[in-house]
Parts: C-alpha cells; sequence; structure tokens
C-alpha cells in the first residue's frame, strides 16, 4: 500500500454518505439499550454499557441537524476514540456500508466556516467512484472546540 | 555501577529519613538537652548520607555530611541548640528535599551546590567548637575501647571489648585445640545491599567454624546500621588467612583482614577455672554458643519490631480493584439470575450466590484496606510548615493533631494534602489574631490551630480549627453585597450559616490584605472543588470572637459503594447509601406548600421536597399516586427528601465515570453496571441540596 493511500469506513445517513479514517475506529456494535443521561447536550443519546466499560453515545444525526434517529435493523454505532489515550465514544448512524480506500489526492479540503456545524466537523470530502464522502473530523466531532463557542 | 534499579528504593527511604529528620529536628527545638532526639537525627542524617553517596549524589552528599558533623558535635556536647542553629539546619532539609524531588524527577540532583548553606554550617559549626577536630562517625558504641576510624589500623576486631561470657568461650575452644580468629570485613561502598552480603560471608564463614560474637551485632548488620566494615570472632580450626579467603570470595567485598584473636594470661586462667567449675554442669561447647545465640535472641525481643510489609506499586493495586470491580458486576449478574429463573431455586444455587456474595463483599474490603494508608503521611509535614508560619507572619501558635492513625484510599490521601495545607494556612493568617491582640482579648496569646481527624460511619472526617477570632458574618455580608454576589433582599433573608457558605464561593477572600500566605482570593472555593471531586463536602462553622472550624467529609472508599435501587418513571437510579437517612410513605394530602416550596412535616421537622423526577425530565407517572416515596436524604445538618416512584432495594455497586465528552447534570456523579448489564445513572443527592 503507498504511504498516502488510507482506509476509510463508509457510512450513510439518509441518502448522504460520511467517511470515517479506520485509525479512529475500535469497533462496531449492533444498536443496543441506551441509557439517557438528564440534562446532557441533546444530540447525546446516553451512555452504553460496552464489555464492562460506559460509552457515551451521540447521535450523529442530531448532531448534524437532521431528523432524529429511527432505529432499524441496520442501525449501528461506530465505537471511535479520537486519540490512542482518549476515552472512547460511539456515534449512531443509519448503516455502515463499506471499508474503501483513499489517496490523499482524492479528498478536497472544504472551505472552512466556523459558523456551519457541518463543515466544522468535516475533515474534507473524498471522492470514490462516483459519489461524494464526507470525511469526519473524529477530534473535533467530540471534542467540540469550535461548536461550544459560537 | 548501575544504581538505577535502586533509585525507587532509594527516594522512599530518604524521604522516610527526611520526614524523621523533620519531625526529630521540631523536637529538639523544644528539647535542645533530649539526646534520644539527637541520637535518632544523627541516624537518619548519617544513612542518608551513606545512601546519598552510594548513588553517587555527591551534592546531596556533601551538604548531608556537613549537617551530619554539626549533629555529631551536638550529640558530643560540644555545643549548644540554638534556633539560629535550627534554621539553618531546615534550609538544609529544604535544600536536601529539593535534591530529592529533582532526583525523583530525572535521576539527577539538578546543580545547586548550596553553599551558603553549608558555609553557614560551617560557620556555626567554627563559632561553637573554635576549631575543635571534626569526629567521625565510626564510633557510636561505648563498647569500643579505642577511637577506631581514626585509626588506620585495619584490624578493626582487635579493638572490640571482648564481653565476659566470648572471653570464657575464647578460652574453651582453647582448651579444644580450635582457634579463635577476628576478622574485619570491608564491603565496597557502592554496595547497595550490605546486609546480605554481610549475610553471605557469615554464612559461608560458618562452614569453617562457628561465629561466637559479630561487631556491630547481628540485629543491627541484619538492620544495615553499619558502616561499610564489621567485625567477626570466630572457633575455627582453619587459619585466619584460609578463612579472610573464604569471605573474600563473596562478590561486593572489599578486603578482609584476618589473625588468631589472644586474650591476657590472667584472663586466660580465670576463665579455665571458671570453665573447669561448669563442665561438669554443662555438656559441651554447643551449650555455650547457644548461650551467646540465646543473647542475641533477647536483645532482638527488645528491638521495636520493623514492620512485615511489602512495598506495592500502587497502579498494581489500581489493577486488583478493577478486577474486584468486574467480579462484583458479573456477581451482581448472577444475583438477578437467581432472582428470575425458576431453575436456579431447586438446586441450592441461592445458598450459592449468598455464599459468593458473601466472598466478594469481605474481597473488596479487603482490597480497600491495602490501598489504606494512614492519613499521617500526609499531615506529618504540617508541623514544620506551621512552624515556618509562626516565624513569618511573626505569630506564635501551635498545632495540636490527632488521629494521624486514621485511615483513608491512597487516591484521596494523595489529594488531600493540598487543600488541608490551605485551611491550615488561612487558620494561620486569618484566623489566628496577632499575640498582642490576643492579650488585649485576654486569650492565651499563643495561638491553637487543631487538626483532628476520625472515621465517622463510612465517612472520614477531618477538622481544621482554631481558636482566633472566628468568621465575622457582617464582613462577608458586606463584602458580597459590594461585590453584588448578593442582593440586599437576599442578604436580609439569609442565615449566618448560609453568609458562611458564600467563603466557598469562587474569588472570595475577605482578608483586606493580601499576604503572601493566603489570601488570593482562590482559596476555600478550590479547596471545595477539591473535596467534592473527592467525593467529599466540606462544612464551616464558626463561632465570632472564639475561633472557626473547617470540616471535611471523605467517604472511605470510591471505587465501590452501596446505594439503593429507585425507579423514577421507566428509569433506574441509584442513590448513594451513605447520605441516606429513612424512607418515608408520606400521604399525597401531607404535602404543604411553603414560599413557593414544597414541604413535609415529618415527626416535628419540616423539611423540603424534591420531586426527582421533574428535576431528571422523566416520564410522568399517568395517574398521581395516593402516597409519595420519600428518600429523606442528609446533607451536613440539612435535611430534604427526595421523591421517587418505587423502591428496587440495597446494592453494591460499582462507580464508573460517564467521561468527559457527555456533559450531564451535575446530579449525576457516574454510572454502575447493573446484574443484567443495564447501565444506570447515580444521583449525587448532595448536589440537589
Amino acid at each position: 500500500m503507498a504511504e498516502d493511500v488510507k482506509q476509510f469506513i463508509v457510512l450513510r445517513l439518509d441518502q448522504e454518505l460520511f467517511g470515517i479514517d479506520i485509525k479512529f475506529i475500535e469497533s462496531i456494535i449492533v444498536m443496543q439499550s441506551i441509557t439517557r443521561v438528564p440534562k446532557s447536550q441533546p444530540y447525546y443519546k446516553g451512555v452504553i454499557n460496552l464489555r464492562g466499560d460506559i460509552v457515551p453515545v451521540m447521535s450523529l444525526r442530531e448532531k448534524l441537524g437532521l431528523e432524529s434517529d429511527d432505529y432499524g435493523h441496520s442501525t449501528r454505532i461506530i465505537i471511535v476514540r479520537p486519540d490512542e489515550q482518549a476515552a472512547p465514544a460511539g456515534i449512531i448512524v443509519d448503516e455502515v456500508k463499506e471499508v474503501i480506500e483513499l489517496e490523499d489526492s482524492d479528498i478536497d479540503q472544504l472551505a472552512y466556516d466556523k459558523t456551519d456545524v457541518k463543515s466544522n466537523i468535516s475533515f474534507g470530502i473524498g471522492k470514490y467512484k462516483n459519489e461524494l464522502i464526507n470525511i469526519l473530523d473524529i477530534p473535533n466531532l467530540l471534542l467540540e472546540k469550535e461548536t461550544n463557542k459560537k | 555501577m548501575d544504581v538505577s534499579q535502586y533509585l525507587e528504593i532509594f527516594i522512599e527511604e530518604s524521604k522516610e529519613h527526611l520526614q524523621s529528620l523533620n519531625d526529630q529536628l521540631l523536637i529538639l527545638e523544644r528539647e535542645p538537652e533530649n539526646e534520644d532526639t539527637i541520637n535518632e537525627i544523627f541516624r537518619a542524617a548519617h544513612s542518608l548520607k551513606g545512601m546519598a553517596g552510594t548513588m553517587g549524589y555527591k551534592r546531596m552528599q556533601r551538604l548531608t555530611h556537613d549537617m551530619e558533623n554539626v549533629f555529631s558535635e551536638v550529640r558530643n556536647g560540644k555545643m549548644k541548640v540554638s534556633s539560629e542553629l535550627v534554621d539553618v539546619l531546615f534550609k538544609g532539609l529544604d535544600a536536601l528535599e529539593e535534591y530529592l524531588a529533582n532526583i525523583q524527577a530525572d535521576a539527577n540532583e539538578g546543580t545547586n551546590d548550596n553553599e551558603d548553606i553549608i558555609n553557614s554550617l560551617n560557620n556555626i559549626l567554627n563559632k561553637g567548637l573554635g576549631k575543635a577536630p571534626v569526629e567521625s562517625s565510626a564510633d557510636q558504641k561505648p563498647t569500643v575501647l579505642s577511637a577506631t576510624s581514626i585509626d588506620t589500623d585495619k584490624m578493626k576486631f582487635k579493638h572490640i571489648k571482648i564481653e565476659d561470657h566470648e572471653k570464657k568461650a575464647i578460652v574453651k575452644a582453647g582448651t579444644l585445640g580450635m582457634n579463635v580468629i577476628g576478622l574485619t570485613i570491608y564491603i565496597h561502598e557502592y554496595c547497595v545491599l550490605k546486609a546480605a552480603r554481610a549475610y553471605m560471608v557469615n554464612r559461608n564463614l560458618e562452614e569453617h567454624g562457628e561465629i561466637i560474637k559479630l561487631f556491630p551485632t547481628a540485629q543491627d548488620i541484619e538492620d544495615e546500621k553499619f558502616d561499610f566494615h564489621y567485625s567477626v570472632f570466630m572457633v575455627s580450626k582453619e587459619t585466619p588467612e584460609k578463612l579472610a579467603e573464604v569471605a573474600e570470595s563473596i562478590s561486593e567485598i572489599k578486603e578482609v583482614v584476618a589473625d588468631y584473636i589472644s586474650l591476657s594470661n590472667e584472663d586466660v586462667t580465670n576463665y579455665t577455672n571458671v570453665l573447669k567449675r561448669e563442665e561438669t554442669a554443662l555438656a559441651s561447647g554447643a551449650a555455650r554458643t547457644s548461650e551467646t545465640k540465646n543473647g542475641s535472641v533477647q536483645k532482638k525481643a527488645n528491638k521495636p519490631v520493623t514492620n512485615r510489609s511489602v512495598r506495592v506499586d500502587i497502579e498494581k493495586l489500581d489493577v486488583l480493584m478493577n478486577l474486584v470491580s468486574e467480579l462484583i458486576i458479573a456477581k451482581n449478574g448472577l444475583v438477578s439470575i437467581s432472582s428470575t429463573s425458576q431453575v436456579a431455586l431447586e438446586h441450592g444455587f441461592s445458598e450459592q450466590i449468598e455464599y459468593l456474595e458473601r466472598v466478594t463483599t469481605n474481597l473488596h474490603e479487603s482490597v480497600m484496606r491495602v490501598r489504606m494508608v494512614p492519613i499521617e503521611s500526609v499531615v506529618n509535614r504540617f508541623p514544620r510548615m506551621i512552624r515556618d508560619l509562626s516565624k513569618k507572619l511573626n505569630k506564635e501558635m501551635e498545632l495540636y493533631m490527632s488521629g494521624e492513625e486514621t485511615e483513608l484510599d491512597r487516591t484521596v490521601i494523595d489529594e488531600i494534602g493540598d487543600p488541608l495545607m490551605h485551611l491550615l494556612r488561612n487558620a494561620a493568617d486569618h484566623g489566628l489574631e496577632s499575640n498582642e491582640e490576643r492579650q488585649r482579648l485576654g486569650k492565651n496569646s499563643v495561638g491553637s490551630i487543631f487538626l483532628e481527624a476520625y472515621q465517622e460511619g463510612n465517612n472520614v472526617v477531618i477538622e481544621v480549627r482554631d481558636d482566633g477570632s472566628g468568621i465575622n458574618v457582617d464582613k462577608i455580608k458586606k463584602k458580597a453585597l459590594e461585590r453584588g454576589t448578593i442582593t440586599e433582599d437576599q442578604a436580609a433573608r439569609m442565615s449566618d450559616k448560609e453568609i458562611i457558605d458564600l467563603l466557598f464561593q469562587p474569588s472570595f477572600s475577605t482578608a483586606e490584605q493580601v499576604t503572601d500566605v493566603s489570601g488570593r482570593g482562590v482559596g476555600l472555593d478550590v479547596v471545595k472543588t477539591k473535596i467534592e471531586t473527592l467525593g467529599g463536602e466540606i462544612e464551616a462553622r464558626s463561632v465570632l470572637g472564639e475561633g472557626s472550624t473547617f470540616i471535611i467529609r471523605l467517604p472511605l472508599t470510591l471505587a465501590i459503594i452501596q446505594a439503593l435501587m429507585v425507579m423514577i418513571g421507566r428509569e433506574k437510579f441509584a442513590l448513594p447509601l451513605g447520605s441516606i437517612q429513612t424512607v418515608e410513605n408520606i400521604p399525597n394530602t401531607d404535602v404543604r406548600m411553603i414560599q413557593g416550596k414544597e414541604v413535609i412535616n415529618l415527626r416535628g421537622s419540616v423539611i423540603p421536597i424534591i420531586r426527582l423526577g421533574e428535576v431528571l425530565d422523566c416520564v410522568k407517572a399517568e395517574n398521581e399516586p395516593e402516597e409519595l416515596v420519600i428518600v429523606v436524604v442528609k446533607k451536613g445538618e440539612r435535611l430534604a427528601g427526595l421523591v421517587v416512584d418505587e423502591l428496587i432495594g440495597q446494592q453494591e455497586i460499582v462507580i464508573k465515570s460517564i467521561g468527559k465528552y457527555i456533559k450531564a447534570h451535575k446530579i449525576v456523579s457516574g454510572s454502575t453496571i447493573l446484574g443484567n448489564g443495564e447501565v444506570s445513572l447515580i444521583l449525587d443527592v448532595n448536589s440537589l441540596i
């Protein structure tokens, strides 16, 4: 594999495709019962028991301002870590589709707009076959550097 | 030689020695003539010097050496302890602590030579003595006949006084055709475990004869209370050269000198006669040696018994504690199965579950105990701190401590030091009046600060109390009004206690003058936050003119607690049992409204009630029940009733953090995994009251 080739997991929300660099991903699990945490950020659905660890879970739909989830049999929770030392968190998505390989040149940087949540958590747009894939910036998504300021 | 592997031991032991020096110096300052103290100081300084030298920390060694010289003169009665001297010695200790801190950080002692301290030490030394010779440390025992270390003669055993019963043994050996040989064994200075080396030498020597005397004593050698040499007397058929060779075969032994021991003719005749008389009574020479051995056994018994303990890395204990937590979760899983499954009931399953439950609870308690450390390790630096503060603030004060043996979880111990120090500084600086002021008020001119620790139920309480001016409620009120923290209206309605609690608000310092001791306005709120992160709480009480008290309550353990599981709406929550007073069923009609708040009258006391369902946005039960289930909780002096929908029962739960991504209401203090794998939130009732 060439050095500038990275692997991404492609996931779907409605008709839109998103990608997550696999270096952030710890595991992908099926939907399970979530314990609500009162008065938290609205897009955090609560916490789950992941093999004895407590892991907070967010709805990517609600984070991006889409309609709230309608959990189905393809709904998955992707467990990610922003870096190796950091605690894990779960992201609820409609469907996990496939693993793809992209070269750096396949990814276009977006014009950065700090006020827009969507572009704020986006690392860039990947072009794969005829699809456009919105690559998520996981550290930004979880650590909420910008969204808190506005 | 690579000494890095001993670094950890060195740091730990040096800390102990430094602490002991600190403690003893404080005593010495008060009782300059106390010989035990001087000896203790001398010993600690001496060991410290040796250890620093061994590890190659030259600056540290030099400073300790000069301090030791001073102690040595004091011990020999050639110098008096002056407060000037104690000040310099304390500075020396601080410098040593600094070296140690550097060593701990990067295994390097740093480059500060502390010349000024060394110079002032030497000045004091010279002033006190004229130009008295520096005596060596080796002559510790009065049994030594002549000064040893100045003596260049390597056969140190020749100067050791031979006890009567040993003379007897020597004569006896002579009559049996055995030689009595003295050896002095020199161990390399870099040897770290000299006691172990000495033991190996002795063991090898014993293959060739019998050891009849050790100098220093066997116990002292075992405790490493000797310089890098010691002497052995033994009865053997071998020649001195042969024995020396045997001893030298052990590694890290620098040199061994040996020779025959001969007694004066007078002694020989004396003891030959004694022996003849005793021969009828005693069967063999072995009995004689066993007698000497008995002697040393008795000596052993007189010595303070050293603790039989092992040092364990706290991380290993954390792992162990985590495993216990997992085990308890697994056990809870079994418990929940056993309560639902019909099959389980038939085969004595529940008995086994109960047994398992008992074992895990005991296991948890034992592991918890292992993690417990006496609070002493934190508070023992405070007497010194108060002494320094006393000088700095020019106020006379005494610190009285009690309950140092009270134990707390190690993680709490590590964190509690700073808040306590803060409270003590506050007490010294703001709490106590100046000496003149105290005299004017008819108080004892020396102020008192008390630090008391004790266990109360599942909590450990630490009180910091002073007999100073107390907290001036009006002053706080004025200040709070000035800053706009409260309004006039609020001020009029607030109780004294509520006003005192304002002190814990961020940036609220009433000290008119900011000193470098305390009073930067980032005080009590930091203390409070710290204690709350440890799962504890703090409360202030004060009587104007009589003093103030800060009371800290800390949980015994952080990881596993007993909790009452309750149902609110369709969700389960855990309430820590520690703060629960009672559980009541109150008819709906008994709820009254006072100042817009719901209260109940519970056996004469009016307590506010909090509907948890509303606070937590839970789904409401469809029809209002006729009776409310109220869990009465206590925070300090205050009571409150928490309304829940249903009680589930008591359970041992393992606290798990919900992480930092999710920003929960402050009432959620953590979460736990239930027997069926579900996650339940733990509610911190204190934050509600």
